[in-house]
């Protein structure tokens, strides 16, 4: 199917379906459970799963083929985003001329970027790219006020001349659509004691992260792609082979920089606002994470990872003391206050402190991260069903998948 | 007729001259090889031809065109294929991937971006690749990791992925270092074999004498920086000089 073999179409059917019925599949519980919160089918949160995944499918083309790790690649998405958010101040609120040209304006900054920072390799090739993105971050926050708004950020307003739509009249305010249709129409399913949220944004953010990850699917397994792998693999190999590894890193990088822009100028698409924080270091460690969490290398395992993490900042950032309490209300008194401060600084604000115990865990107990992890228990449950030795479905087309 | 003409060629480390007026001629489809006692300066000389290092003085001509100042995959794409000390293969991908990468490097040259392609589905390359594993006994191993191969195995498919690319010219450097004797003697026969079948030039450092005598036409004896004498096996074998550099160093 689509020039795919079978064992990726499969994937690829996967990650269609999942993300079509993501709005049923994140809300397991119903509405009145104390469980509910713990749903995540909701507009935002799903909009901001596929975005970052498509984030990090980009960063893993760069990080999981060739090996070089980029600290920087946030700017690209904040830049992808004053791009979109200005063509809809320019020309229109019609996300598609603003996708297009966030994904063009991120593509030609990270090769003048990846030109620069493509001459060093190893921590000096990470460093550059930092250094780059914080150069960013910090001018968009000062000189650069101008463009990007500086402190305040950017957003469409009703004095903007959209050249091409018809002038708001006074009060409305500047929607994103898709010809006409609204990024924030939804349509709710309410079925028994479960609500179902169905948003236009999401949809189409979802189509676009199909068609990124059968982008990377078909990069995975081109000549091209090989070519990065042997990059990763022996670099010296490859130039004693008659290889130009420069042009093909520096493709990589543009490539994994223009999947950044496209993530940045669906932020704008779902979300009409840009701010410079965007950019910050973390943001680029996110990503970073997120790749690594999943499995750096392996198609599906950047989607995971930013599935996983966006999860994690939403929702156990959300459980506070008195959802604690409600918890643990049938636990006698002296012992609910021991289990709430024993629990506590693991949840809400300090969300991130579990994320970075999982992530030490990850890294620790599996390098490959959790597509490694989901690997070993198919193996485990799969030893019992058949007696194939491990290399007997190993080909080499699925070999770089799993590694 | 010779392919590899070496001018005049000096190298200095800091206070150490590490190679002095190196004069050699390689002749077309000859086996020759260079050998020397331990910082006779062989390998500075490989790294001369090859592009890693720019000699400070003299030319480096092969096949009439000058290879100075030209990168290493610019002096593969000439036609000068390397085999190193250690086998230098991509360790994390298949055997038969990485057959691929020299076929591809051989026809769509140093840089070809073909991002829609599936890389298995090009006929012209796949069949080459798996031409050059059949020829090189390995078509069974072809879903391998290649780092799992043994280091015989590595050897081979070095050499076969430098055979893929149909050099001129072939430099072997040391190509049985820290080898079991079976694995040598299998990496001899390879070599003679491809030296009897093949239009090929190929250049050797090797300190193992057995290997250099069972192959080579020409031996040219390297001996601090300089070449010493250049002759036939049969001549090296009780020549004066040649004893005096060899027992000179092992008196030391």
């Amino acid at each position: 199917m689509l020039q795919l073999s079978k064992k990726d179409s499969t994937l690829l059917i996967a990650v269609v379906v999942l993300t079509l019925l993501a709005p049923v599949l994140l809300n397991p519980f119903p509405e009145s459970s104390a469980l509910a919160q713990f749903n995540a089918g909701y507009p935002d949160l799903m909009q901001r799963l596929v975005i970052f995944g498509i984030f990090a499918i980009g960063f893993n083309i760069l990080f999981g083929l060739t090996g070089y790790l980029s600290f920087g690649h946030a700017a690209f998405l904040g830049i992808g985003s004053y791009a979109a958010i200005w063509m809809m101040k320019l020309l229109t609120m019609n996300v598609i001329p603003a996708i297009i040209i966030s994904v063009a304006v991120a593509g030609a900054f990270s090769l003048l970027v990846g030109w620069i920072c493509l001459r060093r390799s190893g921590i000096y090739f990470s460093i550059l790219t930092l250094a780059f993105a914080q150069m960013s971050y910090s001018l968009a926050y000062s000189v650069l006020t101008p463009i990007t708004g500086g402190e305040t950020g950017l957003q469409p307003n009703l004095a903007d001349p959209r050249i091409l739509d018809s002038a708001l009249a006074e009060g409305q305010t500047p929607r994103a659509n898709l010809f006409g249709i609204d990024m924030r129409d939804t349509y709710e399913v309410t079925l028994a004691d479960w609500v179902f949220t169905f948003n236009a944004g999401y949809y189409i953010a979802a189509v676009i992260l199909i068609a990124a990850f059968y982008m990377s699917i078909r990069i995975f397994r081109s000549p091209f792609g090989m070519m990065l792998r042997a990059v990763k693999s022996n670099q010296n190999r490859l130039n004693y082979t008659g290889v130009n590894a420069k042009p093909y890193t520096l493709a990589a990088f543009v490539i994994s920089g223009m999947y950044a822009g496209l993530a940045g100028g669906l932020l704008v698409a779902m979300d009409t606002q840009v701010g410079a924080e965007r950019m910050f270091w973390t943001a680029s460690g996110e990503v970073v994470l997120m790749t690594i969490l999943g499995g750096a290398g392996t198609l599906i395992g950047p989607v995971l990872g930013a599935g996983f993490i966006k999860y994690m900042e939403n929702i156990v950032s959300k459980i506070n003391k008195s959802i604690l309490e409600q918890w643990f209300a049938v636990v006698p008194d002296g012992l609910q206050d021991f289990l709430i401060n024993i629990i506590y600084p693991f949840v809400g604000k300090g969300w991130h402190l579990t994320l970075g115990l999982l992530f030490m865990m990850v890294v620790i107990f599996l390098p490959g991260g959790l597509v490694e992890g989901g690997q070993k228990l198919a193996n485990l449950f799969g030893r019992n069903k058949t007696n194939n030795g491990p290399d007997s479905a190993t080909t080499p087309t699925e070999q770089g998948n799993e590694k | 007729m010779s392919i590899l003409e070496i001018k005049n060629v000096g190298k200095r480390f800091g206070g150490l001259q590490a190679l002095d007026k190196v004069n050699l001629n390689v002749a077309e489809n000859s086996v020759h090889a260079i050998i020397g006692p331990n910082g006779a300066g062989k390998s500075t000389l490989l790294n001369c031809l090859v592009g890693k290092l720019i000699p400070d003085t003299g030319s480096v001509m092969f096949d009439g065109q000058s290879m100075l100042g030209r990168k290493p995959h610019e002096i593969n794409q000439m036609g000068i294929s390397r085999v190193f000390q250690t086998p230098e293969i991509f360790g994390e991908l298949s055997v038969l991937e990485n057959m691929l990468i020299p076929c591809f490097a051989k026809r769509d040259g140093a840089f070809h971006l073909s991002i829609m392609k599936n890389m298995l589905s090009d006929r012209e390359v796949l069949d080459r690749a798996q031409h050059m594993l059949e020829e090189m006994n390995m078509a069974d191993k072809h879903a391998m990791h290649a780092a799992s191969l043994s280091r015989g195995d590595k050897r081979r498919l070095e050499i076969g992925m430098c055979l893929a690319q149909e050099p001129r010219l072939l430099l072997l450097d040391e190509p049985t270092a820290g080898m079991a004797r079976a694995d040598t003697n299998n990496t001899i026969d390879l070599l003679k074999q491809i030296r009897d079948t093949r239009d090929i030039t190929i250049a050797i450092i090797e300190h193992d004498m057995h290997v250099v005598f069972s192959l080579a036409e020409r031996i040219t004896v390297l001996a601090q920086g300089t070449p010493l004498v250049e002759e036939t096996p049969e001549n090296i074998k009780g020549h004066p000089k040649v004893r005096e550099a060899y027992l000179g160093e092992a008196q030391v």
